[in-house]
């Protein structure tokens, strides 16, 4: 672990007052409860118009023409403009995170059903939908292709002509201008012998899980203002989870310097994922450019459905295992939905899919990942970055070989499981990962030893388990600025977006803790690029260690300087000062607070004492080809999950009664809200398990609202939820902590899939589990199909 | 779209209002853009989330359908005026202490809601709560949090 700032040895001795591991309220309770939370879909700006989008109703074809007359035409429209219009601003108009794949608008060709294809703008944005509906496009079909396994495979239908890499990844390189192929990355990871492997084992298991396209359906839909400050500057108020890159991205699409582009964000009213990279942020830049006027696009929760997905999966898995439970050997084949425009389905396959192969100590694996191109919504990062598919399939597929060996499944992935020490499949030591500690307590908390009730009659209840781990992602860099005013007050610059989870609360803890004050008068600047440093994104479970530790940085860089100022004034070592309840103490107990120290240097109440914190922890990217890796990420995070459910075979309904996860978070800054955090993921993954599909017609979503796409509601949550955290330490985070915001998720699924087979005897390969694929599962079972299934 | 304006009056959080609406124009689109209340906002647009909850004439409507000109003559409380100056209502303050929402987005909702239910019954069973919050949608899903909420709000209000 390395960090840019190190900060010096003579302050890393504990502060006197301890904010960490205390459930403080958020900061912003009070602004949350009144209705006075900031978010940017509250945003009107003076001579703001807003646009509608006309989109795409066909899955693939080449544009023949678009007739905007009768739209220009209505009373009320601004302007519309479509793709054409862009290219005169933006002649290469191609942006994406991993490739520069996606057009602001279609140009050519659409790809997808719900594809932008034209902008109508206007005042009134009744005026500006009824204009949309006054367009009309012409379209010359292409064929299409929907599914991951055959867009792989395909030998004459491509998504794309080419394959435009963005160059910021070494490993896309490889693909620059290749053509004929819908793979849009194909990672591979060879552990010793795998062959080797399954011809020393006494039994080789096979099975094929899948998972469909589900939606993030934030509540707050994702929304983002183009303000133009002149021709050559522009500020961007988004939704975003990734304000920095926003600024980059669209930085580099005008063919600007950075510092001309501002990004801010407010509160989101969640992200999940779907507010990463460039959603509508490119759009409004353009349409703000090309109209001179501020314009606000706000998604309905329907357009939601065609921005961006969470990919589905196909994944087949061989297994081979001794007579005693041990594994010998796992080959996993994962093919990834990544819809029409890559957006970071790349980094999904490659980050994700080393871990394939599930958090046990296996000797030979062989893992490979496909990032498929097909002609349906964009698929991008969900709340697990891939993680939830792929332990659907490899805890689906362990128990079902525990069950096949007739060991006890907790004991079966206790024999297995990957402990410190140990090299994970890329070959990176595992470390502080809480793997055993995390099993250990998962039984306990599901009283594994003691008998079950299993039901009567048509009810029949059943347990299971499963157990999942992911890596952060890396390499990837914080900054964070702490600043004390003249008046001892204090507050953060931190690009990190709070979203929901509480990064504002941890921030201040953190700071807190270094500058003894109370968290809950620390401000929280939100981001802003022109004010807050840079940050890679508020994604994948990274801030609290990444951000935490730049902010850390930056707390004990402003403590040092305070005490080089009040050493002065006290007339004592600064090495030897303490801070505490908002007071700077020498060891002869004489102090002054830390406005007076402030005074004493500016002579009033002026200046800023500043710290900056910059952090990026080491990383060795994986090699080519065999996808080894001595230091493959900075941390590891680990969830499991026990379910207990009722299932009723005469309508293949499921109940979970209790749904338990434990985790591994390090020492948590505030416990409350990462449980809050982990039952929260654990109950987003419910819906992902038991209802949420979003289902296709020839590429068109025919589900896309609330009305028809089933997210849970209080009713569909178990009668008991649980979040437990395990004992564990971070060492390399801050004061011990590490990231949480997607370890609930990890293992709900194949946890409730165990605990059904557990029940009633039958395997659900394919998820939701519906009441109709419980049902019909039973009824094959006995061996009496449905007819359509005959 | 080039609609007739109509005036209406309505009692709004207490206090005597007039508006200018289209007969198109939504409830939560005239509290936005006429009054600045953000509290009540549009998300799923039909109905279902109950992030766009008001209080009109002491019943909860959902404000991204109810159509501003009802509002004419009605009294229409939103979450901005549940707090008297700086005191919170006792249902914010247990949605506070027991941290009932993380995004915050549908929370102006679920207090209205609440409030609406601790009306009608001070001492509501899970169950009770479970189904009467049945239309308002988490997505954050911090139902066991909104849950102990309502709870400590009912043994507060009880005390009253």
């Amino acid at each position: 672990m390395s960090t840019h700032v190190d900060a010096p040895a003579s302050v890393e001795r504990k502060a006197p007052t301890t904010q960490i591991g205390r459930s403080i309220p958020r900061l912003e309770s009070r602004a949350k409860v009144t209705g006075q939370a900031e978010y940017i879909h509250n945003l009107r700006l003076p001579g703001m118009l807003y646009g509608k989008i006309f989109r795409s109703t066909v899955p693939h074809g080449r544009i023949v023409g678009i007739d905007t007359r009768a739209a220009k035409e209505l009373p009320g429209v601004f302007a519309v403009i479509t793709g054409e219009d862009v290219r005169a601003l933006v002649p290469e108009p191609y942006y994406g995170p991993a490739f520069h794949d996606q057009p602001v608008l279609a140009i050519d060709k659409v790809r997808y059903v719900g594809e932008p294809v034209a902008v109508a703008l206007s005042e009134d944005p009744h005026v500006a939908e009824h204009a949309v509906n006054l367009i009309e496009a012409e379209y010359e079909d292409l064929p299409a292709v929907f599914d991951e396994v055959e867009a792989a495979a395909a030998t004459d239908v491509f998504v794309h002509d080419v394959l435009k890499p963005a160059g910021m990844f070494p490993d896309l390189k490889h693909l620059h201008g290749r053509t004929k192929t819908n793979v849009a990355l194909d990672f591979s990871l060879r552990r010793n012998d795998v062959e080797q492997g399954f011809a020393q084992a006494d039994y080789v298991f096979e099975h094929v899980f899948r998972t469909p396209t589900v939606a993030h359906t934030t509540l707050e839909p994702i929304v983002s203002v183009g303000e133009p400050r002149g021709s050559q500057a522009l500020t961007i108020h988004t939704s975003s989870q990734s304000p920095s890159f926003v600024r980059s991205e669209v930085a580099r699409l005008l063919g600007w310097p950075e510092n001309h582009v501002r990004v801010r964000t407010a509160f989101l009213g969640g992200g999940f994922g779907a507010k990463l990279y460039i959603k509508l942020e490119a759009m409004v830049a353009v349409l703000a450019l090309l109209v001179k006027r501020p314009v606000k696009i706000s998604l309905t929760m329907e357009e939601q459905f065609y921005t961006i997905t969470k990919h589905a999966t196909t994944v087949h898995l061989k297994t081979g295992v001794t007579k005693a439970g041990k594994i010998t050997a796992r080959h996993c084949e994962a093919w990834w939905n990544g819809g029409a425009y890559a957006d970071i389905g790349p980094r999904v396959t490659q980050k994700s899919g080393f871990t394939g192969a599930g958090p046990y100590d296996i000797e030979n694996v062989a893992l490979n990942s496909y990032a498929v191109y097909t002609n349906l919504p964009p698929a991008g990062a969900l709340r697990g970055f891939g993680i939830p598919q792929l332990v659907w399939a490899y805890e689906s597929h362990t128990d079902l070989i525990a069950r096949e060996l007739e060991i006890d499944p907790l004991e079966f992935r206790r024999a297995n499981i990957l402990r410190n020490g140990r090299p994970q499949a890329t070959g990176t030591i595992m470390r502080d990962t809480a793997t055993v500690e995390v099993l250990d307590s998962l039984s306990s908390a599901m009283r594994w030893g003691e008998s079950f009730d299993r039901g009567q009659g048509s009810v029949r209840r059943g347990r299971g388990v499963a157990i999942g781990f992911k890596a952060c992602i890396a390499p990837t860099t914080s900054v964070a600025i702490v600043n004390l005013y003249g008046d001892g007050s204090c507050a953060v610059y931190c690009g990190t977006v709070d979203m929901g989870q509480g990064s504002d609360t941890a921030m201040a803890q953190i700071t807190a803790e270094v500058l003894g004050l109370d968290p809950q008068s620390i401000s929280v600047i939100h981001p802003d690029t022109d004010v807050t440093p840079y940050d890679m994104a508020t994604l994948g479970s990274r801030s609290t260690f990444h951000m935490g530790n730049a902010v850390r940085l930056a707390a004990l860089e402003a403590r040092e300087k305070l005490f080089v100022i009040a050493g002065k004034a006290l007339q004592a070592d600064p090495s030897l000062l303490t801070v505490a309840d908002n007071y700077v103490s020498a060891p002869n107990g004489q102090r002054l607070s830390i406005s007076e120290v402030i005074k004493s240097c500016f002579l009033m109440q002026a200046g800023n004492i500043i710290g900056t914190g910059s952090f990026r922890p080491s990383y060795t990217s994986p090699s080519q080809g065999d996808g080894q890796s001595d230091d493959i990420t900075p941390f590891w995070m680990v969830g499991a999950v026990g379910a207990e459910v009722e299932v009723d075979t005469e309508t293949g309904r499921v109940h979970v009664t209790r749904l338990v996860n434990v985790a591994d978070v390090g020492t948590p800054i505030n416990p409350a809200i990462v449980t809050r955090q982990l039952n929260g993921g654990a109950l987003m993954q419910l819906g992902f398990t038991m209802s949420e599909a979003v289902r296709f017609d020839n590429g068109q979503a025919i589900n896309a609202s609330l009305a028809d796409y089933k997210i849970p509601g209080i009713l569909d949550i178990p009668d008991q939820t649980v979040a437990e955290i395990a004992e564990g330490c971070q060492n390399t985070g801050p004061f011990g902590a590490k990231g949480a915001g997607e370890t609930g998720t990890f293992a709900v699924s194949p946890a409730i899939a165990n605990a059904v087979h557990d029940a009633v005897g039958v395997r659900i390969f394919d998820l939701p589990l519906t009441p109709e694929s419980v049902y019909r599962a039973l009824r094959a079972a006995q061996h009496q199909p449905l007819e359509d299934q005959q | 779209m080039s609609a007739q304006l109509r005036e209406i009056s309505f009692t709004l959080n207490g206090k005597s209002v007039t508006a200018e609406v289209a007969s198109h124009h939504t409830l939560v689109e005239m509290l936005q853009e006429q009054f600045h209340l953000y509290g009540a906002r549009e998300s799923c647009g039909q109905g279902l989330c109950g992030c766009c909850t008001v209080i009109v004439n002491g019943r909860s409507v959902s404000g991204c359908l109810y159509l501003a000109v009802f509002a004419d003559r009605a009294d229409v409380v939103t979450v901005e005026g549940l707090a008297k100056g700086e005191q919170l209502d006792s249902v914010q303050e247990a949605f506070v202490s027991c941290s009932g929402f993380q995004c915050g987005f549908c929370t102006s909702g679920f207090i209205l809601m609440v409030n609406q239910l601790l009306e009608q019954n001070a001492s509501p069973t899970e169950d009770d709560i479970r189904h009467y919050l049945s239309g308002n949608l988490c997505r954050c899903a911090t139902y066991p949090d909104i849950i102990t909420a309502v709870q400590a709000a009912a043994t507060t209000l009880r005390k009253e």
